[in-house]
């Protein structure tokens, strides 16, 4: 019968306060992810089984099983190239970032040192840049008759090179355009990876008699590992979902004989031009799949090289 | 239920005449430069309706389709009245968010002989559904710089009697003054594909939904053909459409010919390649070929809030022989309206083309252009299509092996 006391309690202010108040302070978060964030997130899983043309509108959804995937997979899709561009645009940009990112930020750190702030906030600029500003600025460059890098190469006796009109070169041009945007955000992660190892690891080393070289492969390779780890983590993640600027390079078709069509693009415009959401939804979800698959072999491989040592 | 309902909407007009004063605001959506037509339009209906403000949502081009396109999916945030663009026309058409303007109240079916007859079949859908009125029209017609032309020796006539005497001429104006023949190969085959359709067919299905692509369809693999012939002679500048260099071409009269909307002309003087005024002169396309280029078309969606409204306002801007040639004068919109087209404007010689009446030909155009049948897939097959050409023309992909390919891909996406 002491029970009975205990529920009129619970009804009191404070009890209330004490009890439900956090879950009212944290729950915006949860409401914005929940609308904008899982509903999404369930709503393309739902109609990556279904064909639906949005002006058909709501509810008008046909269920076709695994219709849109077997398209998507299919040996003449265009998903397979879209795909195929995606990894080759990714690999031509995404491993020099890393090449060029790595030594830059050591020499950054242990001889510009006095130049460190400034340095770092013009390699940081690209990575902040209007996408459509870049998107103009390298169209002038890579204009055929018009271009600066074509004139500079007939001035040396060079053939013009159709930058975005040759499908051969088109992947180059849209690599370079990204590791030119980027290169200065991993310089940057780099730094800031660099700045947390022990200047004492550095002296010993000295003492020891190791020259720079000896330094950079012994002791900072080994102790950025974890921010080189996420930085190639970020680098595939973004590689794979790029979007931005070859459509702005090369407008929604990717550019001559689609040689720059990304996979996000493609999925773009079969959702929004070609009306066709059921499919671009189950592309989303093999892209998905696809990175989540690399990030996976990035992972096994940093932890067993990180075993042997 | 029909005869409730309109029963229910005459009253509703009724009424509507009742309160003339009683505040409406009406929402239009629209891209440029349909906006920019809308505006000019707008004193002259508030003349009329001062009561019913107009407020205008403009947004670019592609952002206003796919809010249209979002909104239409949700049924939320959707404008009383809805322009379409002709790329768009025939997709939101196989929707079904938008009224039928055959049925009552609308009853359109009485204004169709009025407008241009190909842009009716465009704003219809595959099950007989009226969605859209048109407002303005692109009739396909052929540029060329008379200089270039005059410099090679080469007669106009001659390069619109046949593709092979347009190649064949491409070549001595290329050997006589280095200008390129077009701006590139693709050109040729899009206009190719576009010309000399069979009642029935359309540019890549028929009326019956068959797939028309294929290495047995003779107009693709000529359309192919003619690019490829072009690309092997260096006939092309290899430049793509909406690019500096096209700009450029066109400042320079490194291009001879360009194929295009009449809208082409209002651009080339406004902002393209001003100092060229009297170099350029139209005819028609080769082989007597006619083919829409553009047009701009207003529609209801069914969840509109007023209705009655946008119906009087669409009318308005469609139907009104004034707004018409305001539109016409403001942006040289060509009017879908074959009253409008009457204007005495038309017989005007064109400064910006050597005082050509250019009008009165892009008015026999638009009369000849026939019907063309319009299907959901059309955006699918066009870009299959283009990749396949591509292939052709870049990598020397056989031509018979691309359409197959293009066949197998499109067939797989049509579903």
């Amino acid at each position: 019968m002491s029970q009975r006391t205990a529920p009129r309690a619970s009804w009191s202010y404070t009890r209330f306060q004490q009890r439900f108040a956090p879950y009212l302070f944290v729950s915006p978060f949860f409401i914005l992810f929940a609308v904008f964030g899982l509903f999404p997130l369930l709503f393309s899983l739902f109609l990556a089984f279904h064909f639906w043309s949005p002006l058909d509108g709501m509810g008008n959804w046909k269920f076709v099983g695994f219709e849109n995937f077997g398209l998507a997979l299919g040996p003449t899709d265009m998903f397979w190239k879209s795909l195929k561009n995606t990894l080759w645009i990714g690999l031509l940009s995404g491993i020099p970032q890393h090449l060029v990112a790595l030594p830059l930020a050591f020499i950054i750190h242990h001889s510009l040192r006095r130049f460190q702030g400034t340095l770092s906030t013009v390699l940081f600029l690209p990575y902040i840049t209007n996408a459509v500003a870049i998107a103009i600025v390298f169209a002038t460059l890579y204009s055929e008759r018009l271009g600066i890098l074509n004139y500079l190469g007939g001035l040396v006796g060079l053939d013009p090179v159709r930058w975005l009109g040759d499908p051969n070169m088109v992947p180059y041009s849209v690599a370079a355009v990204v590791f030119w945007r980027y290169v200065g955000w991993n310089t940057v992660l780099y730094l800031s990876g660099l700045q947390a190892i022990s200047e004492d690891v550095y002296e010993a080393a000295t003492v020891d008699g190791a020259n720079g070289w000896q330094k950079f492969w012994y002791i900072t390779l080994p102790l950025l590992r974890p921010m080189m780890f996420y930085a190639f983590t970020l680098t595939i993640v973004g590689s794979m979902q790029l979007f931005e600027e070859p459509f702005m390079l090369l407008n929604d078709g990717g550019g001559s004989g689609g040689a720059g069509l990304t996979s996000a693009m493609h999925i773009f415009n079969t959702a929004f031009r070609d009306l066709d959401m059921g499919y671009a939804s189950a592309m989303s979800w093999l892209l998905f799949l696809a990175i989540f698959a690399m990030s996976m072999l990035n992972n096994y491989l940093f932890s067993r090289d990180g075993g042997k040592k | 239920m029909k005869k409730t309902a309109a029963f229910a909407l005459a009253t509703a007009l009724l009424l509507g005449t009742a309160h003339a004063q009683e505040k409406v605001t009406l929402t239009v959506a629209a891209f440029p430069s349909l906006d920019s037509a809308i505006k000019a339009i707008l004193p002259a209906w508030t003349k009329l309706h001062p009561n019913v403000t107009i407020n205008l949502q403009a947004q670019q081009f592609a952002d206003h389709h796919n809010a249209m396109t979002t909104a239409l999916a949700t049924g939320q945030g959707l404008p009383d009245v809805m322009a379409i663009e002709i790329g768009y026309v025939g997709k939101f058409a196989e929707g079904q968010g938008l009224e039928n303007l055959n049925s009552a109240p609308y009853s359109a079916t009485q204004y169709k002989k009025l407008f241009t007859p190909f842009t009716i079949a465009q704003a219809t859908s595959a099950d007989g559904r009226y969605i859209a009125m048109p407002t303005d029209i692109g009739p396909g017609t052929f540029f060329y710089r008379k200089d270039v032309l005059d410099k090679a020796g080469v007669n106009p006539v001659n390069m619109q009697r046949s593709w092979e005497s347009y190649i064949a001429s491409g070549k001595t104006i290329k050997a006589k003054t280095g200008a390129y023949l077009v701006n590139t190969a693709a050109s040729v085959y899009n206009v190719a594909i576009r010309t000399n359709l069979k009642t029935g067919e359309g540019i890549y299905f028929d009326s019956k939904n068959n797939l028309l692509v294929g290495p047995d369809n003779a107009r693709f693999v000529r359309a192919m053909t003619l690019a490829k012939q072009i690309r092997d002679a260096g006939l092309d500048a290899k430049i793509g459409e909406w690019s500096n260099e096209w700009y450029d071409a066109f400042k320079k009269g490194t291009v001879a010919t360009q194929f295009s909307g009449a809208w082409l002309q209002g651009a080339l003087q406004n902002w393209m390649a001003p100092d060229t005024k009297g170099l350029w002169r139209v005819q028609n396309l080769p082989e007597r070929g006619f083919a829409s280029w553009g047009g701009s078309f207003y529609a209801i969606p069914s969840k509109a809030k007023n209705k009655q409204w946008a119906w009087e306002f669409i009318k308005f801007m469609t139907l009104n022989q004034g707004s018409q040639i305001t539109a016409f004068k403001d942006n040289g919109a060509f009017p879908a309206l074959i009253a409008a087209q009457k204007d005495k404007a038309f017989s005007e010689p064109v400064e910006f083309l050597g005082g050509q009446k250019a009008r009165v030909l892009w008015r026999d155009a638009a009369a000849k252009t026939k019907p063309i049948d319009v299907n959901k897939y059309d955006s699918i097959a066009d870009q299959i299509l283009q990749t396949e050409l591509t292939n052709v023309l870049e990598q020397g992909k056989d031509i018979k092996q691309a359409l197959a390919d293009a066949r197998a891909q499109i067939a797989r996406r049509a579903r």
